[in-house]
C-alpha cells in the first residue's frame, strides 16, 4: 500500500495561547474507504517526534509508516473495514505548520516568534481537518504517549464528534518527572551555540544539541530490563575497554547514532514547541477535577498501560480510569505485560491488536445498532 | 456469536438464572467477570449496558477483545469510585467466598446498584459435611476441589450463614434460588444446595 502525505490549508485556528494563526497547513494522509454512512473513520494521533505517515510504504521515501504493525489489511485498525486518517500535529515539521513554517508577516520562518501551542490546539486543527473529510463523527480516536493526551483531549473537547477513545501509555497530566525531562531536552537544545535563539533556519542546525535531547528521550522510552536485554555491557567492536571515551559501550554508540539520525528528520524549535505542549496538558485544568473534565464526555473508553513504562506509568492511565469510574463512564481498561518500557506502545503489537479489534469492532456494532432505532 | 459459546453461558445454571433475573436495557456491573462471557452474553441478548471488572491479566484481554468494558482491578477498589446506584444490578458469582471483606463487598454492591446478585458455593452442603466428618480432614468435593494451601477460597459460608447476614444487615432478600447439578432445589437448602443465587436490595 503505497500512500501519499496530502496537504490542506485552512484559513486560521484560534490558539490556546489567545494568538490566531493564519493560514494553517495541515499534513496527512488516509488509509482505506469511507463507508456510506460515514460512520468508520478512526482517527490514529502520532507520540512525539511521529508524522503523519501512520501506515502503509511513503511514495517520497519508500518508509514504512510509525504504525505500520497495527494500521493496515486485517491489522488491529483493519483499512478493509475502516477509514483511518493520521496527521502531522500543529508545531510539527513535518508538512504541519511549526516553527519551521513561514511566518506570512515577515517571509522568514518562524522560529521562536511562533505562538505556543497545546495540545487542545493540536487538537482542534484535527477537528479542521475531519470537517473537511466531511465526518461528522468519528468512531475512534487513538494513539499513545502524546497520541493518547490527543485522544483524552478529543473526548472532552468534543463529545458529539467521538464514539470511542483509546489512549494507550499515557496520562491526564505530566508529572514533575515528565516535565524534568522535557527540560534537559529543551535547555540541551538550546545550549547549542547553533541553536542562535531559534534563528537557525539560515546556517547550521543545532544537531549537538537536538541530539543529545534525543538521547535523553530514547533513555526514558526503555526500561532497565530491555536496555540489558538489548546492550547488557557489551563492548562495540572491541574485546577490552579502551581508557578513553570514545562510543565504547554498545548502549554508547546505539544512543549516539539514534541522535544523530534524529537531527536529520527532525526541526530542534519544533522539539521545544511539543514538549512544551506536552507539559501543559493537564486535562483537569479548567474543570476543578479530572471527573469534572470526563462530565460531558459519551465515548467510550479503552484505556491500556504496560508493567515496565516508568515514563507513563499505570498509576496514570489508572487515574483516568477511576475518574470515569467515578461518573458512570463506559471504560475498559488493561495493563498488559511487556518489558520494553514506555517503547511497549510500539512494539508489543499483538496483545493490543487483540484488544483494539474486539473493542472497535464492538463499538461500530453498537453504533450501527443505535442508527437502526 | 457462537453456539459454542452460548452453550457455555447456558450450561452454567448459575449463570442461566442470573440472565433470568436480569431484565432487558438493565445497568449491569459484573464483578470477578473473569473473561466476560456472561456480560458478553448479556449485552447481545439482553441489550444491557454491562461493565465488568477482573483482576487477572490474561481474562481480561479476552474479555476486552470479546468486546465487552472489562478493567483490570480489585473488586473492592472499583466499587469505591462509583457514584451511588450508577447500576440496577451488581453481580458477584462465585467470588464472595474469595473476597477478602466479604461484607465491604456487599455493601459497595448496593451502594453502586440497586440489587445485588450473589451466587456462591454452599458450604453447608451434605457432601461437605460428610467429607469433614468422615475425612477429618478439610473437604475436598466438587464444590471446593482445592486443597488447602492453594484454594482461592478464604471464606467458607453456607446458606444460613448469608441468610442471617441478611437478617442482621437488613437487606430485604428479594428471590432465593438454591441449585444442585443442573436441578433446582426446594427443601432444605442449606444441607442441599451446592450452589445459592441470591437477589438482595438496599434499603
Amino acid at each position: 500500500m503505497v500512500v501519499e502525505t496530502q496537504l490542506v490549508t485552512f484559513p486560521s485556528l484560534a490558539l490556546d495561547c489567545g494568538v490566531t494563526l493564519a493560514p494553517v497547513d495541515c499534513a496527512y494522509e488516509t488509509y482505506g474507504t469511507l463507508n456510506e454512512a460515514r460512520s468508520n473513520a478512526i482517527l490514529v494521533c502520532h507520540a512525539f517526534s511521529g508524522d503523519a505517515h501512520a501506515a502503509g510504504i511513503s511514495k517520497e521515501d519508500g518508509r514504512p509508516g510509525w504504525w505500520s504493525d497495527m494500521v493496515g489489511p486485517g491489522l488491529a485498525f483493519d483499512t478493509d473495514k475502516y477509514f483511518v486518517v493520521c496527521a502531522n500535529v500543529l508545531g510539527g515539521c513535518r508538512g504541519t505548520t511549526g516553527p519551521g513554517s513561514t511566518n506570512p508577516a515577515t517571509k522568514a520562518p518562524f522560529g521562536m516568534g511562533f505562538p505556543v501551542v497545546t495540545i487542545g490546539d493540536m487538537v482542534r486543527l484535527q477537528k479542521l481537518l475531519i470537517d473537511h473529510l466531511g465526518i461528522a463523527r468519528l468512531l475512534c480516536v487513538s494513539g499513545g504517549s502524546m497520541g493518547g493526551m490527543q485522544t483524552l483531549a478529543w473526548a472532552v473537547l468534543f463529545p458529539e464528534a467521538v464514539a470511542s477513545v483509546i489512549p494507550i501509555a499515557s496520562t491526564s497530566r505530566h508529572s514533575a518527572q515528565q516535565i524534568a525531562f522535557n527540560e534537559v531536552g529543551r535547555q540541551s537544545i538550546m545550549s547549542d551555540p547553533d541553536w542562535r535563539e531559534g534563528n537557525y533556519y539560515s546556517g547550521p542546525p543545532p544537531k549537538r544539541g537536538l541530539a543529545v535531547a534525543r538521547m535523553v528521550g530514547h533513555i526514558t522510552y526503555m526500561s532497565d530490563d530491555s536496555m540489558k536485554e538489548k546492550f547488557g555491557r557489551r563492548l562495540r567492536q572491541r574485546a577490552e575497554l579502551g581508557y578513553d571515551f570514545s562510543a565504547e559501550f554498545e548502549v554508547e554508540s546505539y544512543l549516539r547514532y539514534r541522535g544523530s539520525q534524529f537531527v536529520d528528520r527532525f526541526d530542534a524549535n519544533s522539539y521545544l514547541y511539543i514538549t512544551k505542549a506536552m507539559d501543559y496538558f493537564d486535562l483537569a485544568s479548567g474543570h476543578g477535577s479530572l471527573g469534572a473534565a470526563f462530565e460531558k464526555t459519551r465515548a467510550r473508553f479503552l484505556v491500556i498501560s504496560f508493567t515496565s513504562d516508568w515514563l507513563y506509568p499505570t498509576y496514570q492511565s489508572l487515574e483516568i480510569v477511576s475518574a470515569l469510574r467515578g461518573r458512570n463512564r463506559d471504560v475498559a481498561y488493561c495493563e498488559l505485560p511487556s518489558t520494553y518500557g514506555h517503547d511497549a506502545f510500539l512494539l508489543e503489537v499483538e496483545e493490543q491488536t487483540e484488544l483494539v479489534r474486539g473493542f472497535l469492532a464492538s463499538t461500530f456494532r453498537n453504533i450501527g445498532r443505535a442508527a437502526s432505532l | 456469536m457462537s453456539r459454542q459459546f452460548v452453550q457455555n453461558v447456558l450450561s452454567r445454571l448459575d449463570y442461566k438464572i442470573i440472565t433470568s433475573i436480569i431484565p432487558e436495557g438493565s445497568r449491569v456491573l459484573d464483578l470477578g467477570c473473569g473473561d466476560g462471557e456472561l456480560i458478553a452474553w448479556l449485552m447481545e441478548h439482553k441489550n444491557v449496558d454491562a461493565r465488568g471488572v477482573e483482576l487477572m491479566p490474561e481474562l481480561v484481554q479476552t474479555a476486552i477483545a470479546r468486546g465487552a468494558s472489562v478493567y483490570q482491578g480489585d473488586i473492592e477498589t472499583s466499587l469505591r469510585d462509583y457514584p451511588d446506584q450508577a447500576f440496577d444490578y451488581v453481580i458477584l458469582s462465585q467470588t464472595l467466598q474469595q473476597s477478602r471483606h466479604p461484607l465491604r463487598v456487599l455493601r459497595g454492591m448496593l451502594r453502586v446498584g440497586k440489587r445485588a446478585i450473589v451466587a456462591f458455593p454452599n458450604f453447608g452442603h451434605y457432601s461437605v459435611r460428610l467429607a469433614h466428618l468422615f475425612s477429618g480432614r478439610a473437604p475436598r468435593n466438587r464444590l471446593f476441589p482445592y486443597e488447602w494451601y492453594d484454594s482461592p477460597n478464604i471464606h467458607f459460608l453456607t446458606v444460613d450463614d448469608f441468610e442471617m447476614l441478611c437478617a442482621k444487615e437488613n437487606w430485604p432478600v428479594e428471590r432465593s434460588i438454591f441449585l444442585a447439578g443442573q436441578r433446582e432445589i426446594h427443601q432444605f437448602p442449606n444441607l442441599m444446595s451446592e450452589v445459592a443465587v441470591f437477589v438482595i436490595t438496599s434499603r
